[in-house]
């Protein structure tokens, strides 16, 4: 016993004195801000991926030409003002003054025209808009002009997109980059500079205050307004990913924000007095099911259409949220309380019932096929809103195979369009950022050219094609609404998808941590932390 | 012993092979597409397309396997997918943490088992025995994120002893690396004590039962200098081989100790590229730790040699 008691005395526990005299190590740092991201920063391009990560990192470093707002209007960000032609065909725009890359050089014209065609090769909105554009041309080196071939009405709408892919604006050097393949150098104009030599990809990711950029004088909201730094360092742990170790590490000190609080932490760190769950978001994010139209049963409109007379939203808000407070149901595909945020012609969810499901379902001719659904197991945000649908099909008369996976797998196995019995799918359950689907062009279930379409489920319908040729091309507000609710309804008629209702991806800070706002994202200025 | 040692080294030769060729078809067969994860949620199919091609998964898997076994002949694991970063430096950034881990585990699980096991085998029987066996079972059947979370809440969160998560490299001072590093290494060595102090108690039992054992007390030799220069140096052997297979085990068992104590290592680095589909990175990390593992067992074969002189290679 006393060799045990002597080796014990010798080695485990002065280590664990020693560290016991050592407390607070990793608080001892005024003025860095170390933030868990929702997950892993891989790819540094934010125009050649649309993963969220690469979107956030592009706002640390980069600046846009336009931003928007907490109220989801356009305002200018890095130009100063603009004009437009009476026909809607020239655009010019004036840079604002003092806008600076961070190796020194001054933001051109050059730059602006050279980020925007390399844009226009990746994003959606940015390719539509490009379709339009007959040239571009920098007059003088703080100015740039769009020559359009015809008038469009979502110039602006497109330079401000908040969401993948952001119109992020490079040096010129850089922009040039095959838009296919990864950029090398990460300079921007933005108010912070990325920290190269220190990002160690799955561990940590570095930003250090721009000192040179010059905000706005407007207060920021959304991806608009002053973006003032208030801190000399940002860190993204990048390690940091189980949701219950976030939580002990915001408790403990070591971190001041957690992007995403998973929601069954939510009650708990609203409890504790040294945490806070600022708001900073309006509009929170919507869950969404999407439909294979390319196999049957799904290839059938009226199949659809039972499909979503079952899909209450309730029922998966309370299964997958939990929280009340967090979430509440709403009919439209574009996001209530947004500009286009219509619910036209969605009774038939909006008023949905079992009844009526099965009742469609019979008329529809359902032949008995299994529905394929994917389930991503690995994936809490989403994991449970696969075992809701399955049983509200059910219940509906459909005879459902609910398939378990990761979700990488889900991620490949549902860019193919094999039969489902060779590989396919039916069906998938996934959600979006507001600012991804509240605009009737950027809602890539809008693209309805079928197998031609880019996003998955590859929805056929001409008419919604139609009309949304005519909102890119509307120039007025009124006009667009009216047009925003004639593509919902028709939307909702050939059941495209099942919107399955919004919620608000929860926060989580230290108290010591001020100056949250509306930045409907992972936006990170303004920000002041206790002391620094 | 020169010849045994070289002929051990060539063996390992086939025995990566093998390993090399298993992994690489194995990835090709399992589902999932790293185009599909890199290109994010909102990309087209179209996009899609585009990233697989650049990335060579169009061509056919033989093509794929030689392009990628040509390289790795020159010590070229060739670039992640995901990060675009060489796979080596990769490794080369995820490779102390990983080590670090493994070595303060190994080296509590060592110094607070061996002697547990020589106590639990001198006191055979005894209330010492009893709780060495029961904490054994204990520490077999605690899963480790279990006992993680348990040591987190008590020693970082109620008593703020040492931090609940992170790393801190050894060059950023000896004090940090060990204040983050001491309660994963004791969450992670408690199997391993378990595991261990059963093995040294059984070995020192049965040569404490031996004539030398016998003669040495009747030669009046202190009890320590007889549990530990001849009962203990007599059952080095098994010791030893179980130590062996634990470091082995380790290097590739971090994984959960990693994610929850968000310790940026080889197993985390390994736990992101299986979700990515990140295939050189986990050829590389796999081809890396079967090395490792044939390496170990070399070394615990060529420790037997000093621990017992009769053994010859």
């Amino acid at each position: 016993m006393n060799v045990l008691c002597r080796l014990a005395s010798r080695t485990v526990f002065p280590l664990l004195a020693l560290a016991v005299a050592l407390p607070g190590l990793a608080q001892a740092q005024g003025s860095v801000l170390r933030i868990v991201p929702h997950s892993n920063l891989a790819i540094l391009d934010p125009i050649w991926t649309t993963a969220y990560m690469s979107r956030n990192h592009g706002y640390m470093i980069y600046d846009t030409l336009f931003g928007t707002d907490e109220n989801a209007k356009i305002k200018p960000q890095m130009v100063e003002s603009w004009t437009e032609s009476g026909d809607h065909r020239l655009w010019t725009f004036k840079l604002r003054k003092g806008l600076e890359f961070h190796d020194g050089k001054p933001v051109t014209g050059e730059d602006v025209i050279a980020s925007l065609q390399r844009w226009g090769k990746r994003d959606a909105m940015g390719s539509a808009l490009m379709t339009f554009v007959q040239r571009m041309d920098s007059p003088t080196p703080d100015t740039f002009r769009i020559f359009l071939g015809e008038a469009c009405g979502f110039v602006l709408e497109a330079l401000g997109k908040p969401s993948s892919n952001v119109p992020f604006i490079m040096p010129k050097r850089i922009a040039e980059t095959d838009a296919f393949k990864q950029i090398e150098e990460h300079i921007g104009s933005g108010p912070y500079t990325f920290k190269r030599d220190e990002f160690k990809p799955g561990d940590k990711a570095v930003y250090l205050k721009n000192a040179k950029y010059v905000p706005r004088s407007e207060p920021p909201s959304g991806s608009t307004g002053g973006k003032h730094v208030y801190v000399d360092r940002v860190e993204w742990n990048l390690a940091l990913r189980d949701a219950q170790a976030q939580v002990n590490a915001l408790k403990n000190g070591e971190v001041d924000v957690i992007e995403s609080l998973g929601f069954d932490h939510y009650e708990t760190v609203k409890a504790d007095s040294n945490l806070q769950i600022p708001k900073y978001s309006n509009y929170g994010l919507q869950y969404m099911a999407r439909f294979n139209h390319l196999h049957k049963p799904f290839d059938n409109a009226k199949v659809r259409q039972a499909a979503l007379a079952a899909f209450a939203q309730e029922p998966f808000l309370r299964a997958q949220v939990g929280v009340k407070e967090l979430y509440k149901t709403c009919p439209s595909m574009f996001i209530c309380g947004t500009p286009y945020g219509s619910t036209a012609g969605s009774d038939l969810q909006a008023k949905s019932n079992m009844k009526k499901a099965q009742d469609l379902l019979k008329a529809s001719g359902y032949d008995g096929t299994p529905v394929v659904i994917m389930k991503p197991t690995d994936l809490a945000a989403i994991q449970k809103l696969p075992d809701v649908a399955a049983q509200l099909l059910r219940q509906a008369g459909f005879k459902v195979d609910l398939q378990a996976m990761d979700w990488q797998t889900l991620v490949g196995r549902r860019a193919k369009k094999d039969a489902p019995d060779k590989g396919g799918w039916h069906m998938f359950l996934t959600a979006w950022q507001t600012y991804d689907v509240w605009s009737p062009i950027a809602n890539p279930t809008m693209d309805t050219r079928g197998e031609k379409s880019g996003w998955f489920g590859w929805a056929t319908d001409d008419k919604i094609m139609e009309l949304r040729g005519q909102f890119m091309r509307a120039t007025d507000e009124p006009t667009k609404k009216k047009l925003a609710d004639q593509m919902h309804a028709r939307a909702f008629e050939v059941a495209t998808h099942a919107p399955l209702g919004e919620y608000d991806q929860p926060m989580a800070a230290r108290k010591n941590i001020s100056g949250f706002f509306v930045t409907n994202g992972n936006i990170y200025w303004n920000l002041k932390k206790n002391g620094s | 012993m020169g010849t045994f040692f070289a002929r051990r080294l060539l063996s390992t030769l086939p025995v990566l092979l093998i390993v090399a060729v298993l992994v690489f078809l194995m990835l090709r067969l399992t589902p999932g597409d790293p185009a599909a994860v890199l290109a994010g949620d909102a990309a087209s199919t179209e996009q899609i397309a585009q990233i697989r091609a650049g990335l060579g998964l169009d061509r056919s898997i033989p093509e794929q396997f030689a392009i990628w076994f040509g390289r790795l002949v020159t010590g070229d694991l060739g670039q992640s997918f995901y990060y675009k970063t060489a796979v080596t430096d990769l490794i080369g950034q995820r490779l102390e943490p990983t080590v670090s881990l493994a070595a303060l585990t190994i080296v509590i699980a060592v110094l607070v088992a061996v002697p547990l096991g020589v106590i639990a085998a001198w006191r055979f029987g005894g209330w010492l025995d009893r709780a060495l066996m029961a904490f054994s079972v204990l520490g077999f059947s605690i899963p480790v994120f279990v006992l993680a979370y348990v040591l987190i809440w008590l020693v970082s969160l109620q008593l703020g002893w040492l931090p609940v998560q992170g790393y801190k490299r050894i060059a950023d001072g000896v004090l940090p690396w060990l204040q983050h590093l001491l309660l994963p290494a004791i969450t992670l060595s408690i199997i391993y004590i378990a595991l261990i102090a059963r093995v040294t108690r059984a070995s020192v039992l049965e040569t404490l039962g031996e004539d030398y054992i016998r003669t040495a007390r009747a030669k009046g030799l202190q009890e320590k200098r007889v549990l530990i220069r001849h009962a203990l140096a007599n059952a080095a052997v098994p010791i030893a081989t179980v130590i062996g297979i634990g470091i082995a085990l380790l290097i590739g068992g971090v994984v959960v100790t990693e994610s929850v104590y968000a310790i940026p290592g080889l197993g985390r680095l390994t736990v992101d590229a299986v979700l990515a589909r990140d295939f050189p990175t986990i050829q590389g990390v796999i081809l890396l730790f079967s090395f490792v593992y044939v390496m170990i067992n070399l070394l615990v074969d060529l420790s037997y040699v000093f621990f017992d002189p009769r053994i010859r290679y």
